[in-house]
């Protein structure tokens, strides 16, 4: 069946699911909210400990040194400083850890890589006594010519980042380049034989940072069995537990990661960064050691990879596209955490949803000396995605055809390769309709107002190619349950789908199911919460765990009531006995009988993937979005008042329609920034220029559009349960794009460099008056 | 070139004291005279409803009542605060959820809630010095409290709805 939700609201149209359940598919208020709206909410910095030791990080000015001493005697002589530890008090070799490659150090290894890499932690009784010791030890260092951009890191005589030591066996280790990733297919030769036009450019998306709310930290604590207990706001606390387990050598079981809340993370607080440190230090010390970070240490720790992508893209006379080659270059930092894998998630899309005959698609990652990029919300693909958008428009604009008809031109139907090849990768959902309904929502043939323009874009990105997720449901003898799922609720509103879905499967009323998580002694394993996939594989977890109490419930209720098993049946909430329909919580109640006790489901949903392809296996979803956007430019200062954004994701099913609309509106606003205002600014040290608040704008209350809507694409075509798909990232993928093209839709002048502030717009417009080529 | 940081200067010993009402009751710190009283509120008396953030009066998590004006306790001392009558997030909600509270969670207006109290503090001094703001009013009022997960939207509805139930005599 299919059915597009219809426009019925102001602001969003979300909600008219024909899921039946009593609360799945319902605008269920958030799990924990309570908590959250009045400060009672702990996030880790909230959270006591007794005796604590107070840590704080010394750093360096620069973003690529030799250090050659660092002097710990005024620090220590401050009362109330413990310690000082710099790298050369740690094992020989230092120890490093990370996700491809195992290449990040605890502490800087005599050179810092980054501006912000740590060279020493004060450890103190108190914070104010920590910031001083730091402030007070004396660190010498020889600054070394670093490489900031990417002409400096891919000169050929270019001064490497890492030691090619540490890439042993890799062929390219003597270079900057930490990874490349090529997709071909067809024959472009052939293709430009029919083609009528061909539009070539660069684009630029720059560095931006996460800047979650919550800057986050971590406390460790030695625990007596010579294990390790730490509290961390990770989104994925057993890929922790294991790199601590490796670099201390403690099996699992006594590595134990607590993760608070999270209070925001978009990507940021996947992967071990400053937790191996502190949990060596309390290891050493013996005591609980408590780094708690500022938002400037945030943005020296969390970043996404700056891209330089030149496209070259032909089309026929009637705009279909027939082929498309693309260099992209993406600015990773000095460690390689996930940024390979960013690089080549984000290329394999790069020829975007559309029919392509032919195609040649070359990324690389690029170590400079800078903060490590990491996964942020859209992973690779808002990077190509500008690119590729931008693309389409200019191909539409030299052939005389609109951005929405050729894009309808170009678009893949339902089941159509998109990527094609050894691993292709096919449509999985009606994607036109998205399109479609942007340009309905945004009233695409309505006359404009001048200096207006409207521009539309599609974007996709892939969900987890493989993944493991575990859960237990126990439903207790009064007819309540706990759910445990190791899903790190990070705003996203995971623990309130999994209260909706155990109280639909069995029965139970909303407010007795609790969920537990963030912790990895007591809650089943869980690989990630990321890629917008826990709806997906842990909802379905959650749903086989319920299946799982649903038949003990069933097996024991035959047993104890003396009636074959075959004459009783389950389904969702209820058992079906001879003598008719029982409430689950009921058959339990009586099948439990006088000693009590309670049923225990395990529900695991695993993905294998395919080791032979590119990304590690077929994603098990694509998200995808139209957004279409109208805005004014005010050409005599340049600055863009969007009059309105119309986001639609295609979402298979909406479990939870206020939480739908809250992540697509968040995204889609998260998306103006990196289009609109944020860039990291690196000087020729490599330092950060502004860091912080202060000097680095994200969007406020003032720069949400003046209309923004959200709507959603209801199919029921997911893999996860009720047929959803995950949808937390889609708003922002293409946000770019559409800006882009509206702004040229306004002025005539095409803009390729984002972001699109207002000094980058007028210095655009003012170029173009004086007829200088864009 | 080779470069030395390091800085022998230490931190401050002065210590002071400090007694203010919060929340409607009399409370007392001693503190270092630098101490913010964002620090002493949360380290001193507790309440860690006020989040840091920035520390530097742009994001708004911090956001409590000074006399009934809504400041950044980021950026007012703890000796600033003496004698003087601060409300904190804690304080808004001490006979169960306020009435702005639950539109916040009626609008969808919670993500990860680490900029929520803020949120909630500034609202409802907007909401006391101006019981019926536009959509306008509530964005400008609202601009210096940051929410990453954007869920800008959400709140200007949840203020726009508790101002008609303030308004139509509910509560």
């Amino acid at each position: 069946m299919t059915e597009a939700i219809q426009h019925t609201a102001p602001s969003h149209s979300h909600g008219d699911s024909t899921v039946s359940g009593r609360n799945v598919g319902q605008p269920v208020l958030r799990y924990g909210g309570e908590d959250r709206t009045t400060g009672a909410q702990r996030f880790v910095a909230d959270l006591e400990f007794t005796n604590a030791l107070q840590v704080a990080l010394v750093t360096i000015p620069v973003g690529c040194a030799e250090i050659t001493g660092i002097d710990k005697a005024a620090a220590l002589r401050i009362p109330g400083v413990v310690d000082v530890v710099a790298g050369v008090d740690l094992p020989s070799p230092m120890p490093r850890f990370g996700v491809s490659h195992q290449d990040r150090p605890v502490l800087a290894d005599g050179r810092v890589n980054f501006h912000g890499e740590p060279v020493a932690a004060v450890l103190a009784e108190t914070a104010e006594a920590a910031y001083a010791g730091a402030r007070a030890v004396h660190v010498d260092f020889n600054e070394l010519p670093g490489v900031y951009t990417l002409d400096s890191a891919l000169a050929p005589e270019a001064q490497l980042v890492q030691d090619p030591a540490l890439r042993p066996g890799d062929p390219l280790a003597d270079t900057n380049v930490i990874k490349d990733a090529l997709y071909t297919w067809g024959d472009i030769a052939a293709e430009e034989e029919r083609t009528a036009t061909v539009v070539e450019n660069t684009y630029t998306f720059p560095m931006v940072t996460h800047f979650p709310i919550e800057p986050g930290g971590t406390v460790a604590i030695p625990t007596d069995n010579g294990g390790i207990e730490v509290y961390s706001p990770v989104q994925h606390p057993y890929l922790l537990q294991q790199t601590l387990a490796k670099l201390l050598g403690l099996p699992l079981n006594k590595v134990r990661v607590c993760a608070p809340d999270p209070g925001g993370a978009f990507g940021g607080k996947q992967n071990p960064k400053l937790e191996p440190l502190v949990a060596i230090l309390a290891l050493r010390t013996g005591r609980t050691c408590r780094l708690i970070l500022s938002l400037e240490e945030t943005f020296q720790s969390m970043r996404r990879a700056g891209c330089r992508i030149t496209a070259r893209t032909g089309f026929t006379e009637q705009g279909h596209l027939t082929f498309h080659e693309v260099k992209a270059d993406f600015l990773i930092g000095a460690y390689a955490d996930v940024a390979p894998r960013v690089m080549s998630k984000g290329t394999y899309v790069a020829a975007g949803p559309y029919r392509m005959p032919a195609v040649r698609v070359a990324g690389r990652a690029v170590l400079t000396n800078t903060t490590p990029s990491t996964a942020f919300r859209g992973y690779g693909s808002p990077q190509v995605t500008w690119a590729t958008e931008s693309q389409l428009d200019a191909g539409a604009r030299a052939l005389g055809l609109d951005g929405l008809e050729i894009r309808r031109r170009n678009l893949v139907g339902n089941g159509e390769a998109f990527v094609r090849g050894e691993c292709e990768a096919k449509a999985d959902g009606e994607w036109i309709q998205s399109l479609e309904k942007a340009a309905e929502l945004i009233g695409w043939d309505q006359p404009l107002a001048p200096n207006r323009g409207r521009g539309i874009a599609v974007g996709i990105k892939p969900g987890a190619t493989s993944g493991l997720s575990q859960s237990l449901v126990r439903l207790l003898f009064d007819g309540s349950a706990i759910v445990y799922a190791g899903t790190s609720d990070m705003g996203q509103g995971a623990r309130t789908l999994w209260q909706q879905i155990v109280s639909d499967e069995l029965g139970v009323e909303l407010d007795k199911v609790s969920v537990v998580s963030g912790d990895t002694s007591t809650v089943p394993f869980d690989l990630q919460t990321s890629a917008s996939r826990s709806t997906v594989f842990m909802g379905s977890a959650a749903v086989l765990a319920c299946q799982d109490v649903r038949r003990r419930v069933l097996e024991l209720y035959a047993e104890t009531h003396g009636i074959p098993e075959e004459q009783l049946s389950e389904e969702p909430g209820l058992l079906v006995t001879p003598d008719g329909e029982v409430s689950l919580p009921e058959a339990a109640r009586a099948a439990l009988g006088s000693l009590r006790g309670e049923f225990i489901g395990q529900g695991t949903r695993r993905l294998r993937g395919k080791g032979h392809h590119p990304l590690g296996g077929d994603a098990a979803f694509y998200e995808f979005n139209a957004t279409a956007i109208e805005v004014e430019v005010d050409r005599e200062t340049g600055e863009l008042l969007l009059t309105k954004h119309v986001t639609v994701s295609d979402v298979g099913t909406e479990l939870n329609p206020l939480q739908v609309v809250s992540q697509d509106e968040g995204a889609a606003i998260m998306g103006l920034g990196h289009s609109q205002m944020e860039q990291l600014l690196i000087d020729d040290h490599g330092r950060i220029r502004n860091l912080g608040a202060l000097d680095y704008r994200i969007p406020t209350f003032k720069d949400v559009p003046v209309e923004l809507i959200s709507a959603a694409i209801e199919n029921h075509d997911g893999p996860g349960p009720y047929g959803s798909k995950g949808i937390s990232e889609g708003a922002l993928l293409c946000t770019a794009g559409a800006l882009g093209s509206a702004v040229a839709a306004a002025t005539g002048v095409v803009f390729r460099d984002l972001p699109l502030t207002p000094e980058t717009v007028w210095t655009g417009l003012q170029a173009a008056d004086l007829g200088q080529p864009d | 070139m080779t470069s030395t940081t390091g800085n022998q200067q230490p931190a401050s010993t002065d210590q002071q004291n400090v007694t203010c009402t919060v929340n409607g009751s009399e409370r007392s710190m001693f503190v270092p005279t630098e101490r913010t009283l964002l620090d002493g509120l949360r380290d001193e008396l507790g309440l860690t409803g006020s989040k840091k953030c920035c520390a530097e009066g742009e994001c708004g998590a911090c956001t409590i009542l000074l006399d009934g004006r809504a400041v950044n306790s980021c950026l007012v001392l703890c000796s600033e605060a003496d004698g003087r009558e601060i409300t904190t997030i804690e304080g808004l909600s001490q006979d169960g959820l306020s009435d702005l509270q639950e539109e916040f969670l009626n609008a969808g207006a919670v993500q990860c809630g680490f900029c929520i109290p803020g949120q909630v503090v500034s609202a409802e001094y907007l909401l006391r010095t101006n019981p019926e703001p536009s959509v306008e009013q509530i964005r400008e009022s609202m601009s210096g409290n940051l929410c990453r997960c954007a869920g800008y939207e959400r709140i200007v509805c949840a203020v726009q709805a508790t101002a008609a139930r303030r308004t139509c005599g509910h509560d």
